[in-house]
């Protein structure tokens, strides 16, 4: 439990931040806008999959099918009705997607649970692709687009809204519910929580603010077809991030979504040819040495620090 | 009216039956012990009643309704609670918030948060858990960990608990302590039924025994009777004359 | 009538065979060294790529690279595990933990085996002819290099359960498969024994997209996906570690993907993704287990 003084530090730190964020648009350079829309997309897919993959345990892959969602609610609505609307319709479109699949799904064993995300892609992809060829006789849409503040401010609000909503998560009843599925699922069930509801819920929160995030993004292309809007790299992008960043406390996922959009960033101008290999590379690295991710190498010093420390916290 | 019973109950593990065609009934009040040769099917029998597992065929009632094949947390609603043979804790969270997860979702509706949290602190205090309660439930020692299985049990207001082998890995003292606390459970009017190995235990806590032998019922009726039974100790006790430590 | 349905029946087992190996390798992965090789598939691409390579820089005919592909890989996957797997393994709290831990390491892998093989081969798509002439069977027309695959994976899987079932390291991964502790109690090296397993998975999967290559598909770097998502759909359809039930799967796959790919293309991983759907939920422990 953070002390009175910490919790008022972490919150004045919060706003600074969100007031600077707010601030971007009017004093930096269109690129710089553009990235850090960028970074904010990887923080908000990396903090929903963490709301449910991080306290349960199951690694879902099926993040890119719901971004993919959004995708295409977009491109299906955002000609005629307002950006915030159709950002609320694709998150619930991946909502009802995520309760559906979680709902038949999450009674499985995590590998199979993982197993079947693996593929929801995949056949989200292939049906929407054979749709469009046979029934609608058209393969891609086109998007209006919107510029890029309109882009950056939405994005915004959905990662304060991300942020908020796992944080309430965590400091509630659901989230305690959610927390003791991971740690021993029977005996969570067998002390009232009704397992199978609580993770599919969770599983379409998540799912929400990723299909959100979807429609947010797909703006910035004007022509999308299935295999742009789901491409699986998506999927992979959330679970390397909050692996290398970890899972436990709010900070480590954005920080790790972070760090790596940056060395993303970095590495697809330097050495565009080279960066999955580095990325695999370091995602192997972490797995094998820092199971818990940065955070865990962080919150390991800070108990060092507040043992060794005279004064008691 | 018994406060459980059951009629027929069998179930399969491929090909073995590890519980077949089981009668009990437990009264209201009572303290049934389960006793029997490991592998007689006395945790599969637990896991039935909660839910854990569904039978193959044959009924479980629980005051009058039927629970068979219901989902573990509806049972748990309805007022029966379990502690788990290879203690299940939630072993990252502290000792409070495992009791406070009872409170919370072991009724229908959950208390409010204030309540739950006064709740459980109050049952941590009634099986002495009180002075560990912000420590990890995975640091306490076993004994302590079978006692905060039996607080989270608690703390979902049950009418009936199923302790699955509190005694078993303590020592003398730390049994005798578990004895106290069925004590003190059973006179908070909660019904009970134990699986136990420590016949010493069993035979004085225990209103009834029932005996368990390769899944089927092997004998029934008072610690006395069980004792002196020909049957039961060929098959159980006889190999078991130390048991009474 | 019989004729179609013998075209139906023959032209579903030909893909039915690789299906099928592929399928043992990933059953050996997570069955065995429960390794959820999420980059199976990558080296399905590998076996298919490498084949590509012999044959049209050396002119290696595929069933001669088998030679070569089949140590080759074996060695792969044998190094990998004992490099790293096993240090994970031991290092790993429990055995779920591991899952977790080596399930997403294969990621990694994945990410590492594509991007290599992205450099070394480059992304446009390539391919080779070898065997390519029809031949008649009761009045259908088959490819003869499909006919061969189907062969040589028969005579593959049937080698391979003969060698679980015969030899002494057989045995000892069946053991190993069904208790890790007692047989390493019976003096069976499990750090071996996982890396043989892991070392013939990739075997497996190597070969599987030797054959592969064979049937005239075009070989992308990024293929190897959806083999994975097929060998853990046959896996699960046959029981994991179950040879014969991948056979069995692998076939009943191999038939639905040509019966729905002949009426509706685009349509065949939707089907196969559609029977993993009802399997999970009605019978996650495969169609053959008890």
């Amino acid at each position: 439990m953070k002390t009175p003084v910490k919790k008022y530090v972490s919150f004045i730190a919060l706003i600074t931040l969100l007031a600077l964020l707010v601030g971007v648009p009017g004093y930096m350079p269109s690129y710089t806008v553009i990235l850090i829309t960028n970074i904010l997309m990887h923080v908000v897919l990396t903090l929903s999959w963490a709301i449910f993959s991080g306290p349960t345990g199951y690694i879902s892959l099926a993040s890119a099918a719901f971004f993919g969602t959004g995708v295409y609610a977009s491109a299906l609505l955002s000609s005629s009705l307002p950006l915030p609307i159709v950002i609320v319709i694709g998150g619930c479109a991946s909502f009802i997607l995520a309760f559906l699949v979680g709902s038949l799904t999450l009674r499985l064993k995590g590998m199979y649970f993982t197993m079947f995300t693996f593929g929801l892609v995949e056949l989200v992809r292939n049906s929407l692709h054979w749709w469009e060829v046979n029934i609608t006789g058209t393969v891609g849409r086109l998007i209006i687009s919107a510029d890029n503040k309109h882009i950056f401010y939405c994005m915004v609000g959905i990662f304060v809204s991300v942020l908020l909503i796992s944080y309430l998560i965590k400091r509630s009843r659901f989230g305690l519910a959610l927390e003791s599925i991971g740690q021993s699922e029977e005996a969570a069930a067998h002390s009232g929580v009704n397992v199978t509801r609580v993770k599919a819920v969770t599983f379409a929160v998540s799912a929400f603010f990723m299909g959100a995030a979807g429609v947010t993004m797909s703006m910035r292309w004007t022509y999308i077809d299935p295999t742009t809007a789901f491409n699986i790299q998506f999927s992979f992008m959330p679970v390397l991030m909050a692996i290398f960043g970890g899972m436990g406390h709010l900070y480590a996922p954005i920080t790790g979504a972070t760090l790596f959009s940056l060395l993303e960033e970095l590495l697809t101008t330097k050495f565009p040819y080279y960066y999955m290999l580095i990325f695999g590379l370091i995602m192997l690295a972490v797995i094998r040495f820092m199971p818990h991710g940065l955070e865990g190498g962080i919150e390991k010093w800070r108990k060092r620090v507040e043992k060794e420390s005279p004064v008691k916290t | 009216m018994p406060i459980l019973e059951g009629q027929g109950v069998t179930k399969y593990f491929g090909g073995l039956a590890a519980v077949f065609n089981v009668d009990f009934h437990v009264e209201q009040g009572e303290a049934l012990g389960l006793i029997g040769p490991n592998g007689a099917g006395k945790t599969t029998l637990f896991n039935l009643i909660s839910a854990a597992l569904a039978p193959k065929s044959g009924e479980i009632r629980f005051k009058g309704r039927n629970i068979t094949g219901l989902a573990p947390f509806k049972i748990c609603r309805m007022g029966v609670a379990r502690t788990f043979q290879t203690v299940k804790v939630f072993a990252d969270m502290p000792v409070l918030n495992n009791v406070v997860l009872g409170a919370y979702f072991g009724m229908s509706p959950g208390m409010a948060s204030a309540d739950a949290i006064r709740e459980a602190t109050s049952i941590l205090e009634f099986v002495g858990l009180s002075a560990v309660k912000a420590t990890p439930a995975k640091d306490l020692t076993l004994a302590n960990q079978k006692r905060l299985e039996v607080a989270r049990a608690l703390a979902t207001r049950p009418e009936l608990l199923l302790l699955d082998e509190i005694m078993a890995g303590l020592n003398a003292t730390e049994v005798a302590e578990a004895m106290k606390l069925v004590a003190r459970i059973r006179s908070q009017g909660i019904t009970v039924i134990m699986i136990e190995h420590v016949m010493k235990a069993i035979m004085s806590v225990c209103d009834r025994i029932m005996v368990l032998h390769h899944g089927a019922k092997l004998a029934e009726g008072t610690p006395t009777e069980i004792a002196t039974s020909k049957e039961v100790i060929r098959v159980y006790l006889g190999e078991r004359k130390h048991a009474g430590s | 009538m019989i004729i179609k349905f013998l075209d139906i029946a023959i032209g579903g087992l030909l893909m039915g065979g690789i299906y099928a190996l592929i399928a043992v390798g990933f059953g050996l992965q997570y069955g065995v060294a429960r390794v959820l090789n999420i980059a199976h598939g990558e080296f399905i691409m590998l076996g298919a790529f490498c084949t590509w390579t012999l044959f049209t820089s050396a002119g290696v005919t595929p069933l001669v690279s088998m030679l070569f592909c089949a140590p080759f890989f074996f060695a792969i996957g044998f190094t990998i595990y004992r490099i790293y797997y096993n240090q994970l393994r031991t290092s790993s709290e429990s055995p779920a933990v591991f899952e977790g831990n080596s399930m997403l390491a294969s990621f990694g892998l994945l990410f590492v085996v594509q991007n290599l093989a992205l450099i070394i081969w480059g992304s446009p798509v390539k391919g080779y002819s070898y065997l390519a002439f029809p031949i008649q069977l009761s009045g259908a027309v088959f490819s003869a290099n499909r006919i061969v695959t189907l062969i040589a994976s028969v005579i593959l899987g049937s080698a391979f359960y003969v060698f679980l079932a015969r030899t002494r390291t057989g045995k000892a991964i069946r053991a190993a498969a069904q208790d890790p502790d007692a047989a390493e109690l019976m003096g069976i090296s499990i750090k071996r024994v996982l890396a043989v397993c892991f070392g013939f998975g990739t075997m497996m999967a190597a070969l599987g997209g030797l054959l592969l290559s064979m049937t005239s598909i075009m070989l992308s770097p990024v293929m190897g996906m959806q083999y994975t998502l097929i060998a853990i759909i046959v896996a699960v359809l046959g029981g994991l570690g179950n040879i014969k039930g991948c056979f069995i799967g692998g076939f009943i796959l191999g038939l639905v993907g040509y019966v729905v790919s002949s009426s509706q293309p685009g349509l065949s991983m939707v089907a196969y993704y559609v029977i993993f759907l009802f399997l999970l939920l009605v019978r996650p422990t495969g169609l053959l287990t008890k």
